[in-house]
């Protein structure tokens, strides 16, 4: 009786393993897969709703992974195997370590996959085969220039506040910072490289992880640093928020420090709307995803592969300042306009 | 004369392994009665059964006659049998006092101990230094001391101490001079005699044939899992002792049911 | 009678005495770690390190830290490790901020509520532990995954905003209000914290059920010998500690003023880190909770104390991963010296 049932369990076994490849092969479905960084993320989190949204009006299959913290490759290695192993026919990927991920990524290309970066270029950019991102660096120009613009003559005197986000320097933590001092008209030396500046206006840099205690953390040194901070820099919207508290705290939320952001989450452009963002750079990242997606479908059809945008090695999907105090020769929208916009 | 604490037909089986197999044992008062045995003979299986720490199959635990059922080592010591064990189970890391009163702990009268559950510590010190003083440990200074900072002969008596402060009738001892020292293990030999001539019956496993020929009144000698013979030191040689224990000999006749 | 009964002496000689001495009061080592530091940060920062509001300032840096840091020193003085402590604290201000604002309940309700389940994923955590008899270490590193996914669930990776909870709720920011005192500012959720820390000090020092903590952490057999019921005393730390992260919870709202689902990832290694150079031992039984207090100063004070003194972010991590090896070494050699 053991012995049959041991036999029946053998044959069904491998019934399922010959039916399988035959399953796949026969299923000339599209499969789109997404890996994104980490879950507890807004900004990830409307990606995969603009990537879901899309595939299902294309009628694609779409899967979802995402690293189990900032900085972890080895699951999105893990990811990309899967989508392999599944037969997918494209993989839109945010990569977490943009140098060490590229030899996986080599590998679902050598399956005929074609994938694209999203939001991060990896090093080198060429090793996807297009990039939809934000230009960071144009991101953080407008946040300086608003701040240089809106401070007039005061801006030779400025007490700028840095929070950025990691010590290890990540491209767009940098791209964005130093964008910030291009924008405000600071010398940035190296432009790969943040902290080689020697501007007496920089009082100095916090990392505040891009989460709220980091900001709050973060300005509070920075304030001890030097109280007199009236233009405070800062990675994200939640880094941003903490560091008000901290300016609350210290009494200096009288609209005399001016916090700049980038992001465009909707809690970020509500703070704008509130005053305690003086402006932010505005990002899609729901436009990146649904371009990946119909880029990837119109790949499998007819094998075209993306174009980078005019100019840039990569698909920029556009940066928008939000503010509700533009000033002149500044295209920008105001929170309002925002709202219709926003993400997460 | 009756037994303090007695056992008849105790059993106890894992799978195959038979660890009693139908174990009788005799303690009478106020004497000093050594177990002895081969390694795996089965003493600490009815040394656990004894102090609560293992529920037999079958079989019956007497005390002063009286028929008793233990579920755990609290309820023998409820009922005044305390257990040294070898590993002496004290928490290195706290203090004299605190092991000696751990899960026994003394609480404040009135609302202090029952609302807000503070302890006693000024009662629990007092008595903590009664207790070592009476047993001649009165050169540990410091009861606050933590246990892991006295020597294994001063842990042993702490131990023992422990042991001798709830107003038990039976103590037994795991090998107590098992990790000590020529010197030290004579201390705690003396110790046991202390004990003992405070009324407690004292129960003394050990490998060491010459302690127990030294201080016990009388012999329990296990083997197979279960008593083969009880002998008097003065009545037996130690090698003799051995032998039987070891199956080399037959045990003298008449040796089972031999009372003080 | 006195000269029949047996003597042991005393082992003596000044080393002994130190080594005992040490043995009894471990928490002297980050003491003087923490004064020695105070000092070096005053000599190269100046006045400013100890004007009345730097000091303040950083005792409200390290509250939610320190709070979390508490719960665990319960939890290795059991020898055992909480790695889902940071994850159930962000998942209580979630239950706190989405029951109060999205789904209308009550402020004080979805307050309780949160702490509430704070103390539920930690009695999930004790149940795994005692019940499956799993080890802790692989228990709270399962379920740290699974509350991060249910707070991602829950939150939908969005952000509360501080205008908002203190339009409806202001009471889960209440532990954010500061009072003045002379040049400091203290909040309520440090008074909080430290009101905490002299509760868990007394329950560890003077009742039964601390000592039987500790007993059970030292030497669980030895416990369980001595009558503890030791399955009950883990189940009821795990528990404990799981209500303090929903507390944790509370206070990190006041803290930041929104309720967030980023920022709990470092919290359950910074946690570990203040219990770990505050002198308690991770191999259980060892340690005091003034410890944890003195090690999340000490790591506040390091950051602030480099920060102020111009050094690059690089080299505070560098000094806490040093003073962690070395706290972790001293209870090495203490063990040793013991046996």
């Amino acid at each position: 009786m053991k012995k049959n049932s041991w036999l029946a369990l053998g044959g069904a076994v491998a019934a399922l393993c010959l039916s399988l490849p035959a399953a796949q092969a026969q299923d000339k479905e599209i499969l789109v897969g997404l890996i994104t960084k980490t879950d507890p993320n807004p900004f990830f989190y409307k990606m995969r709703e603009g990537a879901e949204a899309k595939s299902k009006e294309l009628g694609v299959k779409f899967q979802a992974f995402a690293g189990k913290f900032d900085g972890d490759n080895d699951t999105q290695v893990q990811a990309v195997e899967n989508l392999i192993a599944a037969g997918a026919s494209g993989i839109l990927i945010v990569a977490s370590d943009t140098k060490a991920i590229v030899p996986t990524i080599q590998k679902a290309r050598d399956a005929g996959i074609l994938v694209i970066a999203l939001d991060t270029p990896l090093e080198p950019m060429e090793a996807a085969q297009a990039t939809f991102a934000t230009d960071n660096f144009h991101a953080g120009q407008l946040i300086g220039e608003w701040a240089k613009r809106t401070l007039g003559d005061k801006a030779a005197d400025a007490h700028i506040a840095f929070i950025d986000a990691h010590e290890s320097q990540p491209t767009v933590d940098v791209a964005r910072d130093q964008g910030f001092m291009d924008g405000f008209g600071i010398d940035t030396k190296d432009v790969n490289r943040r902290g080689d500046e020697d501007d007496p206006r920089i009082v100095g840099h916090e990392m505040g992880e891009g989460s709220e205690v980091g900001g709050r953390n973060g300005m509070e040194t920075l304030l001890q640093k030097n109280f007199d901070v009236n233009v405070v820099y800062t990675i994200n919207e939640p880094t941003a928020a903490g560091a008000w508290e901290a300016l609350k705290a210290a009494g200096k939320d009288d609209g005399s420090v001016l916090v700049t952001s980038v992001d465009g989450g909707c809690p970020g452009v509500k703070n704008v709307a509130d005053g305690v963002i003086g402006a932010t750079s505005m990002q899609f990242p729901l436009l990146m995803a649904s371009l990946g997606v119909e880029a990837i479908v119109e790949h499998a059809k007819n094998g075209t592969v993306p174009e980078p945008s005019e100019g840039l090695t990569f698909t920029n999907t556009g940066v928008k300042l939000v503010t509700d105090k533009p000033v002149e020769g500044l295209e920008s929208i105001t929170s309002e306009e925002a709202l219709k916009e926003c993400w997460g | 004369m009756t037994p303090i604490l007695s056992a008849r037909d105790l059993r106890k089986s894992y799978g195959r392994v038979v660890a009693m197999d139908g174990v009788d044992f005799d303690l009478y008062p106020g004497e000093i009665l050594g177990v002895i045995g081969d390694n795996g003979a089965g003493k600490s299986s009815m040394i656990r059964a004894l102090a609560g720490a293992l529920r037999p199959d079958s079989g019956e635990i007497r005390l002063n006659g009286e028929p008793v059922r233990f579920t755990s080592p609290m309820d023998a010591r409820a009922k005044g049998i305390e257990t040294v064990f070898q590993t002496l189970a004290m928490a290195p890391a706290l203090t004299i006092v605190d092991n000696l009163f751990l899960g026994r702990e003394y609480r404040k009268p009135g609302l202090r101990g029952s609302l807000f559950r503070m302890l006693d510590r000024g009662r629990m010190r007092a008595e903590a230094r009664k207790h070592l003083s009476d047993l001649g440990l009165a050169t540990i200074q410091n009861i606050d001391q933590v246990v892991e900072t006295l020597s294994g002969g001063q842990r042993q008596g702490v131990a023992v101490a422990r042991a001798c402060a709830f107003g038990s009738r039976v103590v037994i001892l795991d090998e107590p001079t098992a990790a000590l020292g020529v010197k030290e293990s004579r201390k705690v030999l003396d110790l046991i005699r202390d004990v003992r001539s405070r009324g407690i019956s004292i129960v003394l496993i050990s490998h060491n044939m010459p302690h127990v020929f030294e201080i016990a009144d009388r012999v329990h000698i296990h083997r197979l899992g279960r008593r083969i013979a009880q002998v008097e030191p003065s009545q037996i040689s130690m090698s003799d002792a051995v032998a039987i224990m070891t199956g080399a000999m037959q045990p003298p006749p008449n040796s089972i049911s031999q009372e003080p | 009678m006195p000269s029949d009964t047996p003597q042991f002496e005393e082992r003596g000689g000044w080393g002994q005495r130190v080594i005992n001495f040490l043995h009894g009061n471990p928490t002297v080592i980050p003491l003087l770690v923490l004064v020695i530091g105070l000092a070096i940060f005053s000599m190269i920062v100046g006045k400013r390190f100890f004007h009345p509001f730097n000091l303040s300032l950083v005792l409200q840096q390290v509250t939610v830290i320190g709070m979390l840091a508490l719960a665990q020193t319960l939890i290795i003085l059991t020898a055992g490790i909480d790695l889902s402590v940071g994850a159930i604290m962000v998942l209580a201000s979630v239950v706190m901020g989405q029951l109060a604002l999205t789904y209308g309940w009550p402020p004080e309700l979805a307050l309780v509520a949160g702490i509430a389940a704070g103390g539920i994923c930690g009695a999930l955590n004790g149940l795994f532990i005692t019940l499956l008899r799993l080890p802790p270490f692989i228990v709270t590193l399962g379920t740290w995954s699974i509350f991060n996914a249910v707070v991602q669930f829950w939150s939908g990776g969005q952000t509360i905003r501080q205008q908002e909870i203190a339009a409806t709720a202001p009471i889960l920011q209440w532990t954010g209000t500061a009072m003045q005192v002379g040049a400091a500012r203290l909040t309520l959720g440090s008074i909080l914290m430290l009101g905490l820390a002299v509760f868990l000090w007394y329950m560890l020092n003077r009742t039964a059920y601390g000592r039987h903590i500790y007993a059970t952490g030292n030497d669980a057999e030895a416990a369980r010998l001595s009558g503890i019921n030791t399955r009950r005393v883990l189940f009821s730390v795990y528990l404990l500690a799981g209500g303090i992260c929903g507390v944790a919870g509370w206070v990190l709202i006041g803290r930041i003023g929104a309720v967030s689902p980023l920022g709990g990832a470092s919290a359950n290694l910074d946690s570990i880190t203040a219990v770990v150079i505050g002198g308690t031992s991770l191999f259980g039984g060892r340690g005091s909770i003034l410890g944890t207090l003195i090690g999340a100063l000490i790591v506040g004070f390091f950051r602030n104390g480099l920060a102020l003194a111009g050094l690059d972010v690089l080299w505070q991590e560098f000094t806490i991963g040093c003073l962690i090896i070395m706290a972790v070494g001293f209870d090495q050699w203490l063990r040793r010296i013991a046996a």
